[in-house]
C-alpha cells in the first residue's frame, strides 16, 4: 500500500514538475535564426559556391591540368586547354554546371595551383535552369582566395613565361648530368 | 392551423441569429487554434513556429485552407465507401451539436436543456463512431489499430467522464448547465469538487484524444492513426473536429467547474472566453510536456485509479448534500 502511494506520489509529481519545465521555456532564448533576414554565421571553410582565384600578381592561377574535372563525382566541370605564346597553360573555357554539383570538395584537393576554391556562400538560387551553368568570366574573383600570397610559377621547377629551370623559389641550379664533378 | 404572432416569429429569428454566431464563432475559434497551438509549441520549443504569413503568422491557417480546398479528395478504392465519407461529418456534427447546451453568458444559449449535461455526455460518446467508422471503413490495418485504440479508450474513460459530473451535479441540484453556473456564485466547483475536475480534465483529453491520450492518432508509431486514409477537406474535418473538442472541452470546464460567465468588473461573455482560452492553452501544454501512454495503461490507469476516486467522490459530496440539506 505504501509503495502503491510512493509511486502515485512520484509519478503525478513527475509529469506536473514536467509540464513546469515545459512552461518554464517560454522564457528561454529561442534558438531559431531567422534566415533572411538574419543570416547565420558560416566558416571560411564552408563548401559552397566554387570560384577561380588568381595569384598575388594577379595572373589567374589556374593552369588547366583538368584534375578537378577528373576528380569530380558528378562530372560538372568541363576544362578546355589553352597555351600562350611563353608556354604557359590557362584555361580557355572553364564551365561548371551548379545544378549538378555537389559541392563535395574534391575540386578544391585535386587542384595543385590553388585556383579553384569554395566559398560560403549558397544563395545561388534561379529559375531558369540554364542560368546554373557558370562560365569562366563568372567564375573569376580578382582576389587570392583562402591562400594569400601563393604563386605556383614561383615555386614550380619547371621553364614558364621567362622563368628558366633552377629560377623558383627555393630550388636548387639545375645539375649537369653530362659531368663526372659533384 | 395555428397563428404565429409577431413575437414568436422574433424569438424564432433570434434563435436563429444566436445559433448562426454561436456555430461561426465556434468553427472560428477552433479554426484559429491551429496557428495558436503551432506558435504556442514552438514557444516551448525554443522556436518561432509559422510566424510569415499575416501578423505572427495568424493568416497561416487561411493559407493552410485553401491548400487543403484544393487538394485532392482521394477516396481508396478498397475503402467502404458510404461509411468512409460520412465519418468526418460524424465529428464536426457531434462537436457543433454539442456547442448548443453551452451556457456562454446568461442569455447565449441555443437550447437551455434542462438535462444539458446528459446531451453533452451523449453527443461527446456519439463522436467517438466517427473515429471507428473512419478506421473500419478505411480498410488499413494501421486506421484499424487506431480505431480499436479508441474503442479501448471509450470504454476505460467513459464511465469515470459521467462519474465525475455527478458531484458537480448534485452540488447544484440540477441538470441545466446554466443552474450549474449560477449554483457557483459563491464558490467555484473546482475547489470542492477538486478530484472531479482533474478527472473530467484527464477524461476530456481522452475524449478528444488530445495528447498525452492521443492514441488513435499516434503519428510515430500509426502512421496518422484512423484518418490516415484520408485526404483533402475529408481530412481538415478530422482536424478541425479535433479542435472543435479542444474549444468544447474547455467551455465545458470552465462552465461545469470555473464558474463560466461570473467574475468581477468585466462582461460575462468576456470571463467565459478567457477562462476557456486558459484552458486551451493548457491542452497545448499539456502537448509539448506529457507522453503518451500505451492503451492498456491507459485503460488500467481509467479503472483502477480514476473510476474508485470517482466513486468516492460522488459518495462523499451525496452524502455531505444530504447532510447539509
Amino acid at each position: 500500500m505504501k509503495n502503491a502511494a510512493q509511486t502515485a506520489f512520484s509519478a503525478t509529481s513527475s509529469v506536473l514538475r514536467t509540464i513546469g519545465m515545459t512552461f518554464m521555456h517560454s522564457f528561454r532564448k529561442r534558438e531559431t535564426v531567422l534566415y533572411p533576414e538574419e543570416k547565420p554565421y558560416l566558416p571560411p571553410r564552408y563548401r559552397g559556391r566554387i570560384v577561380l582565384t588568381r595569384d598575388p600578381d594577379g595572373a589567374e592561377r589556374c593552369v588547366a591540368c583538368n584534375l578537378c574535372s577528373v576528380s569530380c563525382p558528378v562530372d560538372c566541370i568541363s576544362v578546355v586547354k589553352g597555351e600562350d605564346e611563353t608556354g604557359r597553360w590557362y584555361p580557355e573555357s572553364f564551365r561548371i554546371n551548379f545544378s549538378r554539383c555537389i559541392y563535395c570538395g574534391f575540386c578544391e584537393d585535386a587542384c595543385p595551383t590553388y585556383a579553384i576554391q569554395l566559398t560560403p556562400d549558397f544563395e545561388m538560387g534561379e529559375f531558369n535552369r540554364q542560368n546554373m551553368v557558370y562560365e569562366k568570366s563568372d567564375l573569376t574573383i580578382s582576389g587570392v582566395g583562402k591562400r594569400p600570397g601563393y604563386n605556383f610559377y614561383r615555386v614550380a621547377g619547371m621553364a614558364v613565361g621567362g622563368k628558366d629551370k633552377g629560377e623558383a623559389e627555393n630550388e636548387a641550379k639545375p645539375v649537369n648530368i653530362k659531368t663526372l664533378l659533384p | 392551423m395555428m397563428e404565429f404572432t409577431q413575437a414568436d416569429v422574433l424569438s424564432v429569428l433570434g434563435t436563429g441569429i444566436k445559433t448562426l454566431v454561436i456555430l461561426v464563432g465556434a468553427v472560428l475559434m477552433a479554426a484559429l487554434m491551429i496557428p495558436i497551438e503551432r506558435r504556442l509549441l514552438g514557444l516551448w520549443q525554443d522556436r518561432y513556429g509559422p510566424n510569415r504569413v499575416g501578423p505572427f503568422g495568424s493568416l497561416q491557417v487561411v493559407a493552410d485552407m485553401i491548400k487543403i480546398f484544393f487538394k485532392e479528395d482521394w477516396i481508396p478504392p478498397f475503402a467502404d465507401k458510404a461509411v468512409f465519407v460520412v465519418a468526418p461529418a460524424i465529428i464536426m456534427l457531434t462537436s457543433l451539436l454539442a456547442f448548443a447546451v453551452i451556457p456562454f453568458t446568461p442569455t447565449w444559449t441555443v437550447a437551455n436543456l434542462n438535462v444539458g449535461v446528459l446531451f453533452l455526455l451523449a453527443m461527446s460518446s456519439l463522436g467517438v463512431y466517427s473515429v471507428i467508422f473512419a478506421g473500419w471503413a478505411s480498410d488499413n490495418k494501421y486506421a484499424l489499430i487506431g480505431a480499436m485504440r479508441t474503442a479501448a479508450q471509450m470504454i476505460s474513460y467513459e464511465v469515470f467522464m459521467g462519474l465525475s459530473l455527478l458531484g458537480v451535479v448534485l452540488l447544484a441540484g440540477s441538470f441545466n448547465l446554466g443552474d450549474i453556473v449560477e449554483s457557483q456564485r459563491g464558490l467555484w466547483n473546482v475547489i470542492p469538487q477538486f478530484p472531479a475536475f482533474v478527472i473530467f480534465f484527464i477524461a476530456g483529453c481522452a475524449e478528444i484524444h488530445r495528447a498525452p491520450f492521443d492514441l488513435p492518432e499516434a503519428e510515430q508509431e500509426l502512421t496518422a492513426g484512423y484518418h490516415t486514409e484520408y485526404s483533402g477537406m475529408k481530412f481538415g474535418m478530422f482536424f478541425v473536429g479535433e479542435y472543435l473538442g479542444i474549444v468544447l472541452i474547455s467551455c465545458l470546464v470552465t462552465v461545469l467547474f470555473f464558474g463560466g460567465w461570473l467574475g468581477p468588473v468585466l462582461p460575462g461573455f468576456v470571463w467565459f472566453f478567457l477562462k476557456a482560452f486558459f484552458f486551451m492553452c493548457f491542452f497545448i501544454l499539456l502537448r509539448a510536456s506529457t507522453v503518451r501512454p500505451r492503451y492498456d495503461q491507459l485503460m488500467a490507469f481509467g479503472w483502477k485509479i480514476l473510476l474508485p476516486i470517482a466513486i468516492v467522490n460522488v459518495a462523499i459530496t451525496g452524502a455531505i448534500v444530504v447532510a447539509t440539506s
